[in-house]
């Protein structure tokens, strides 16, 4: 939960995490298990296609929500169970205390219901003196030591096998040995002796079928079975983000959500409760069965034209999961509540913004969520719009807000970055790092060494180094980005060599600026429309056959997201849309474009490994073609561990990865060794990738010649 | 008849992935005769059921206590199944029960259950589990067994769906159970660990028709 006050005393939290020793490797071995159990569970499937049918289903859903309560309600209350809506978290809470008063209850069962957390509903019991006894393990020992869950699914994983061992100890007033298997047996007995006397049960629903007034639940324990049978009430508590009209969609979004959550192609049990059922321990020998519904916000959210898609969260945690930053801090510190890149735009939602303000920092818009999420929601965008809509309620800070008005005048921008180049001398000590980019933009990352910015810009080059192509047989325009312009320059240069030498004519208009993307992850609305707005007009994309550029993230934004950003402008429809189809990356354009093979490289046949820019191969899907550059160079591609988990460098804009930055995780290469934290995996640097300096984004050594094509891709 | 066998493949192949056991045998006098023979070979020292050697709070120890041989329930055979079957266990000095299973919460050895329906490409067996009886064998035994008749295999939930659809929704109230597996968890440590709280082992009895 939520309780920093202040970014400071986030910051500080923040750190505790990253020291908490068994957290980090716990989280590190999660992480990397995670995708190849997940990969293992959708063998021979088609996955795009199945959570394409998921958010279609739960899309249709959401639109019918108030239809389908309707029609749930009737269906489920001529089955003999009382169906409630409370409009938020405490209606909720009341109702479901009042029944247990009615009911004359005492002790209460609960199976895991993430939906109970949202409104604590264990704390409003608890205040009527009724004991509340969570059963799924790992809420049962988070209750027992007064926590919050970590992660939507495995709610304990941040605690170890001596810390539970220690709690049991405890709870049987008998010292327990320190053995997983032993453990959960001990759990077993204690947990039987509260289901044989509880009065009521409490479990949420993975389903809520409207036709039949059904509801699913999905488990692996078989708590929730116990639960909803032997107390003589069951209430189940439901958000209406669960209503689906037939057993059909249920059965599309059980295809993904337990390979999403667990790598598991389904889990122990799926239980469909329809009706109250017989209950021997009821004096008519019928359940009392409540169904409470939740809204807090749902049904307005469904209406949004943009936020409706967080209905399509089927509460996989598959987001936490591949979350570099959850990775890092893990939930306590990646969520209030809802874990994960989902939990960020959930917190804003039903727990409002100052819960919310600090979380939403940490995203370093990696998409990695996205590349994997149960209902194809596109988080990294929402999370973004949260931070506008947050900045612009609030005030931004005074960086992002200098910065978004110094990004909107180009030519300040850039005589700007060229006064860096001095401004930058006194700390970068003569090597060719800079540790601060002008500090005026940003203060936070004063450990990170960036490249230091070029004596000559390319753009201050361009004129003389144009190439004349004779019989062009296409025509690109250049769009640098700012790190090819005035950090990387010559790597530019090369590649304006390598696409000369292959007919291909270049122009580089100079009205082009920064892509945007750093605005707009500091939540600077309108500057990010307004550099959008430049650049489409600085390029006459009707000339071009491709606009290229070399860095994967201006890439990924010009072509994915300024259709978006400039949505809502009438004048720029067709112009962003033609000039969004023309945007080409390096690697995509010297592979399939120009068709280059092994002929055209001075292949020397050594080991290169690779790591695929989040930009290029989430944002923008490219994943053969910088492989198959490597090998059609002449070298040979070695796959190394966690290739395409974001480097870090969007943790300039993340809190938590600025934080992180210092103690980032070791990854290692497939030959043994540390894989480098490398800005990219550069193959320059060939056989055991190595680092010039701990930290520092490689940068070619000055004097050396460039060498054709070696940098399939650039962030 | 070979799709038939098609499906039982799978079904066995992804049902042992989950680590169930899966026999096939002709009749369900062969299946009566399997769930005796299982019941023998639990150990004499397995006559306590699972967790009640560990150390306990008072509370958790009295409920263990409870327990005092060895209890197989059959709560959904037929009236001439089960007078055959309890006979059987009679004979062999095996406890059966089909009906109050409140009283034995403790946990009883094995239950055995008709199930309705196999979903081969998850290994899944579909039991109506509305009798209160069925659900709690289901969940107290430590070994739950279901038989199957091969020709009851479905390739896919969505081939099962028209039946499954049929078991929940028919105007009254209904308790519709997928099993794949045993009862697992992995919450401590991730590392996984059987019988937290339903049955240790899951036997899939599949049964030429």
């Amino acid at each position: 939960m939520q309780t920093a006050k202040t970014l400071k005393e986030y910051r500080k939290e923040l750190r505790e995490s990253l020291d908490n020793e068994f957290l980090r490797e716990a989280m590190d071995k999660f992480a990397t298990a995670y995708p190849v159990g997940r990969a293992n569970a959708f063998r021979g499937l088609d996955e795009k296609a199945l959570i394409a049918e998921v958010a279609d289903a739960k899309d249709a859903a959401a639109r019918n929500m108030d239809g389908l309560f309707a029609q749930f309600k009737a269906e489920a209350e001529k089955r003999g169970v009382k169906v409630h809506m409370a409009k938020d978290a405490d209606e909720a809470n009341e109702i479901i205390a009042r029944i247990a008063k009615n009911a004359n209850c005492k002790k209460i069962v609960k199976s895991k219901s993430m939906t109970a957390e949202e409104t604590l509903l264990n704390h409003r019991l608890e205040e009527d003196g009724l004991e509340v006894i969570e059963t799924d393990l790992g809420e049962w020992i988070i209750q027992l030591r007064h926590e919050g869950p970590t992660h939507m699914v495995m709610p304990a994983i941040h605690l170890s096998r001596y810390q539970v061992a220690d709690l049991f100890s405890e709870v049987t007033k008998q010292k327990q040995e320190v053995d997983i298997q032993r453990l959960v047996k001990v759990a077993r007995r204690e947990l039987r002796q509260h289901f044989a006397t509880a009065d009521m049960g409490i479990s949420g629903a993975n389903f809520a079928i409207a036709e039949s007034g059904t509801i699913g639940l999905v488990t692996n324990e078989g708590n929730g079975r116990l639960v909803t049978t032997l107390p003589r009430v069951h209430v189940a508590l439901c958000g209406l983000d669960k209503l689906t009209p037939s057993l059909n969609d249920a059965l599309k979004t059980l295809r993904v959500l337990p390979r999403n959550a667990t790598g598991q192609i389904i889990t122990s049990y799926v239980t469909w409760i329809t009706g109250a059922n017989e209950c021997k321990a009821a004096a008519d020998e019928k359940k009392e069965m409540h169904i409470v519904f939740l809204d807090n916000g749902r049904r307005a959210l469904a209406q949004d034209p943009l936020f409706s898609q967080v209905m399509r969260c089927v509460r996989c945690g598959a987001c936490a999961n591949v979350c570099p930053v959850y990775r890092l801090v893990g939930g306590h510190k990646m969520g209030h509540i809802y874990i994960g890149a989902i939990g960020l735009i959930l917190t804003y939602f039903f727990h409002g913004k100052d819960k919310a303000r600090n979380l939403v920092q940490n995203c370093i818009n990696c998409e990695a969520c996205k590349s994997i999420c149960a209902g194809g929601i596109d988080l990294p965008r929402l999370i973004k719009e949260i931070r506008a809509r947050i900045s612009e309620e609030d005030g931004a800070p005074v960086e992002a807000t200098l910065l978004g008005k110094v990004m909107k005048n180009r030519k300040l921008f850039h005589t700007l970055l060229r006064f860096g180049k001095y401004a930058q001398k006194p700390v970068t000590g003569g090597t060719p790092y800079l540790r601060h980019l002008p500090q005026i933009f940003m203060k936070e990352h004063g450990f990170r060494a960036l490249p230091a910015i070029a004596d000559r810009a390319f753009r201050d080059d361009w004129e003389t180094i144009r190439p004349r192509v004779a019989d062009a047989k296409l025509r690109v325009g250049l769009f640098s980005g700012c790190v090819q312009d005035f950090v990387y320059p010559e790597q530019m240069k090369a590649a304006v060599k390598v696409l000369a030498s292959r007919g291909v004519d270049m122009e580089f208009p100079m009205d082009q600026s920064c892509c945007g993307l750093p605005v707009q992850m500091m939540a600077e609305r309108q500057a990010t429309i307004d550099v959008a707005r430049q650049n489409v007009m600085a390029f006459d994309a009707a000339r071009y056959d491709y606009i290229l550029t070399l860095c994967a993230s201006c890439a990924s934004h010009l072509k994915e997201g300024y259709p978006k950003i400039l949505a809502g402008q009438p004048d720029m429809t067709g112009k962003v849309k033609l000039f969004a189809s023309k945007v080409i990356d390096f690697s995509s354009f010297v592979h399939d474009v120009l068709g280059m093979t092994a002929d055209d490289f001075k292949g020397k046949g050594e080991k290169v490994a690779y790591h695929a820019s989040c930009h290029l191969c989430r944002g923008l899907g490219v994943v053969e073609q910088p492989r198959a550059l490597i090998a059609s160079s002449g070298s040979e591609y070695c796959q190394a561990q966690e290739e395409a988990v974001c480097c870090g460098f969007g943790t300039v804009q993340g809190t938590a990865g600025q934080e992180a930055e210092q103690r980032r995780s070791h990854r290692r290469h497939p030959h043994g060794g540390r894989l480098p934290r490398l800005h990219h995996a550069d193959p320059r640097r060939r056989g055991k990738a190595r680092q010039p300096h701990e930290g520092r984004p490689y940068r070619r050594t000055a004097g050396r010649k460039p060498e054709v094509g070696m940098r399939p891709d650039a962030q | 008849m070979s799709a038939t066998n098609d499906l039982a493949r799978l079904m066995r192949e992804k049902a042992e992935a989950v680590a169930a056991t899966v026999v096939e045998l002709k009749d369900l006098k062969e299946a009566f005769a399997y769930v005796l023979d299982v019941c023998d070979k639990k150990e004499a020292c397995q006559l306590l059921v699972s967790g009640c050697e560990e150390k306990l709070s008072d509370k958790a120890e009295a409920l263990c206590e409870t327990k005092q041989e060895k209890v197989v329930a059959a709560p959904n055979l037929s009236d001439k199944e089960y007078a055959t079957f309890s006979a059987l266990c009679a004979k062999r000095g095996v406890k059966c029960i089909r009906d109050g299973l409140r009283g034995h919460l403790a946990g009883i050895d094995i239950g055995v259950a008709h199930a309705d329906m196999g979903i081969a490409e998850t290994g899944t067996c579909v039991i109506d589990s509305t009798s209160e009886e069925l659900r709690l064998s289901s969940m107290i035994s430590e070994i739950h067994m279901a038989i199957l008749p091969k020709s009851r295999i479905r390739a896919t939930a969505f081939d099962a769906e028209r039946e499954v659809n049929a078991l929940i929704n028919t105007g009254t109230p209904r308790y519709t159970a997928f099993i794949t597996g045993a009862s697992r968890t992995a919450d401590i440590e991730r590392v996984l660990a059987i019988g937290v709280h339903g049955p240790l082992e899951l036997h899939i009895l599949m049964l030429e028709d």
